[in-house]
């Protein structure tokens, strides 16, 4: 209606990237997976590496990425993609191979593959999406739900005699020496959209120089799961999350570039304050 | 000489989740007041002040925003 | 092909067959009584030699779900392990049958049920052939009863598993992984190159280029009427396998009036409880199922007809038994012998048991 003029071949300036599939994404209306997807794919593209690309999506609301990706995708069970991706790694050396798990997935039942793929520093990417609740099962407790913080499992707020306290994997994993990236990132406004993409496309270059394994975790929200608005959740994550999963950078080419050790941190311990 | 911009919103695509809005700095989107066949109020241009900055896109989950800009 | 005579355990013999066969990978972790499979490949560092990768995983789970990603990416992997460690794989098992994809995985059993003990047994014959993981799958299935067959079994492993993008168990036992025999082994078959792994795997995910569609790899399909397609596929693939690649021998049942079956390490103690009863007088001779799936169904039911008894022999309380009862189809009695928990039983105990529960009973 006001675009007639504007609306030519020549003026565009922005379009869905030909690394997503025209598949109609089954994820609940607001939720960041699509823009995580968005992210990964652009950078995909960008760099050229659609035919090295070879993506992992285990159980969870992602299970399905392999829809959305156009590149070649494994589905994998329940917290092992680590596994399967250390394995194709090592078998396509020269490939990008990269997995999308969610909170439970990676910090709950695939700890372990999580925690040892990082360890022996596999060249793979995690992208680590934390919206701190098990979304395709109904919102139940995930590792990374907020202390106070309501679920299907916690209908009264995670409490710390029942529960304990939300694991902060990421700052965990930056431990390890097998990590050369480590990053929190968000994709809730355009320019945490920038950062994260400028975060992504270090982690695909990092992995193209063989630099050992590229962690990057997306705080995130699921509205659903919460009972919000799209944009209140968004708002609702940027006061309650970020104080207690900060976003930014927390190893870099190796080196740890913020110091923070999970177990002395008053921060993550507090309650989430009461609506 | 001024910057114009414009969105096409994929109507069928949108799930009218708003994050769209929340981030125009123009104030240019909003949810329709017609929903398409999934029921959902989709996304659209309200008005002519659109600067083509391409942030409704960015944070679009569903990819259904293409935003075209020109010097006019 | 020129054949090199060596003196090896059967486990080394796996390891051995795995270099030599063309394998791109194996992810183990250790386990009694098999872990010479793993320290067999990292001596013979076989990455120098041919490329392939070894990878000491941090669980069995790791080592499985690692196989289930090269395997989707068109590679030949495998594992190994024994029972406990076997059932801890079972998940990703089932993934690798529902997701179709082509891999070796090594059993080499030893007594249950729990930690049990790291001595040969039988007793994942259920497991192996019934399921172990959920849903309607099976594993076609290589029961080697010497060094030499666990040298060869991977070979015919790669061909059967690429040929019905199935996972192939070599079920072995303790005895099998550990003793010492002579093994031939042949020239080194080269890896698959990236163009004939596109030509010999085109629908696995190996990087996805510009002239095709996207590979997805998954055992997941939302759309029950879909998923019953897909379970109809499984179960026309295993009729496959039943009718063209059965294996099984069969030693003196010519003018046999009863035959023992037996697979694996049993079957050597029956082919030599076979030569103890004909010295007694009576006509005994031996089915041999190579394969336990697919079953030899089809000879047990010809063996039964004309029979007057069968006795499966095995290292378990009675679990091959009953496909043998099913096969002879009830036209002749049909018993079990067996000794379980480690034990092996011995070629006279199995011919007293012939005799004390066929002949005289």
């Amino acid at each position: 209606m006001f675009n007639e003029e504007i609306v030519k071949p020549e003026n565009l300036v922005y379009k869905k990237t030909s690394v997503l599939t025209d598949a109609v994404m089954h994820y609940c209306p607001g939720c960041p997976h699509g823009t995580i997807h968005r992210i990964i794919a652009e950078v995909i593209d960008e760099m050229g590496i659609q035919d090295k690309a070879i993506g992992i999506a285990p159980v969870g609301c992602s299970v399905l990425a392999y829809n959305y990706f156009n590149v070649d995708f494994v589905e994998a069970a329940h917290g092992r993609a680590p596994a399967l991706a250390s394995a194709i790694q090592r078998l396509h050396p020269n490939h990008h191979t990269f997995t999308y798990q969610g909170d439970g997935d990676l910090a709950a039942i695939g700890t372990a593959e999580t925690i040892h793929a990082c360890n022996r520093g596999e060249n793979i990417i995690i992208f680590f999406v934390n919206n701190a609740i098990y979304g395709m099962t109904g919102g139940q407790m995930a590792p990374t739900t907020l202390v106070g913080m309501k679920s299907a499992t916690t209908p009264y707020g995670r409490r710390v005699d029942l529960n304990g306290w939300p694991l902060q994997i990421t700052e965990l994993v930056a431990q390890l020496p097998g990590t050369d990236y480590v990053t929190r990132q968000s994709a809730s406004t355009p320019a945490d959209v920038r950062k994260a993409k400028a975060a992504v496309r270090k982690a695909f270059e990092n992995q193209a120089a063989h630099r050992g394994t590229q962690f990057v975790e997306f705080v995130s929200t699921c509205n659903s799961g919460w009972k919000m608005t799209p944009v209140a959740a968004n708002e609702w994550m940027r006061q309650n999350m970020f104080p207690k999963y900060v976003l930014g950078d927390i190893k870099s080419d190796g080196e740890i570039v913020r110091e923070y050790n999970p177990a002395d941190s008053k921060v993550i311990r507090e309650l989430i304050p009461v609506k | 000489m001024a910057i114009k911009g414009a969105i096409v919103v994929d109507e069928v695509k949108c799930k009218g989740c708003g994050v769209c809005a929340s981030v125009c700095p123009k104030h240019v989107i909003a949810l329709s007041k017609n929903v398409n066949t999934k029921g959902y109020n989709y996304a659209e241009m309200i008005n002519g002040d659109c600067i083509g900055c391409a942030s409704c896109a960015m944070v679009c989950p569903d990819g259904v925003i293409t935003v075209y800009k020109a010097k006019v | 092909m020129a054949k090199e005579l060596k003196l090896m355990k059967g486990n080394e013999a796996i390891a051995e067959a795995a270099i030599r066969s063309g394998c791109d990978g194996y992810f183990g972790y250790p386990i009694t009584p098999q872990s010479e499979v793993m320290e067999h490949l990292m001596a013979e560092m076989p990455w120098e030699k041919t490329g392939m990768v070894v990878l000491q995983a941090e669980s069995e789970v790791a080592s499985i779900n690692m196989v289930y990603g090269g395997a989707a990416t068109g590679k030949k992997v495998m594992t190994s392990s024994s029972s406990p460690g076997m059932s801890l794989m079972q998940e990703g098992v089932t993934y690798l049958a529902g997701a179709e994809l082509p891999c070796l995985l090594v059993n080499v059993m030893r007594g249950g049920p729990g930690l049990g003990t790291i001595q040969p047994s039988q007793a994942d014959y259920f497991q192996t052939t019934k399921g172990g993981g959920h849903g309607d799958y099976q594993l076609y299935t290589l029961a080697p009863a010497s060094v030499q067959e666990m040298y060869d079994f991977v070979f015919k492993a790669w061909d059967i598993a690429f040929k019905y993008r199935n996972p192939v168990m070599i079920l072995s036992d303790g005895a099998i992984g550990q003793v010492m025999e002579k093994v031939y082994v042949g020239d080194y078959v080269p890896r698959w190159t990236d163009e004939e792994i596109a030509k010999n795997a085109p629908w696995a995910a190996f990087g996805k280029p510009a002239s095709r569609d996207h590979n997805i790899i998954t055992s997941l399909e939302l759309d029950s009427a879909k998923q019953e397609q897909n379970n109809h596929r499984f179960q026309a693939k295993y009729r496959e396998m039943e009718k063209n690649d059965t294996l099984y021998e069969e030693i003196m049942c010519d003018d046999a009036e009863y035959v023992f079956v037996a697979y694996g390490s049993c079957a050597r103690i029956a082919h030599k409880a076979v030569q103890l009863a004909r010295e007694k007088g009576i006509k005994a001779g031996l089915l041999r199922p190579i394969t336990l799936f697919p079953f030899p169904t089809a000879p047990i039911k010809a063996l039964a007809q004309r029979v007057k008894g069968m006795l499966s022999v095995e290292m378990s309380a009675g679990q091959m038994v009953q496909d043998v009862k099913l096969a002879s189809e009830f036209k002749c009695p049909v018993e079990y012998f067996g000794r379980y928990g480690g034990i092996i039983p011995t070629p006279q105990e199995v011919v007293e048991a012939l005799e004390n529960k066929l002949i005289k009973g």
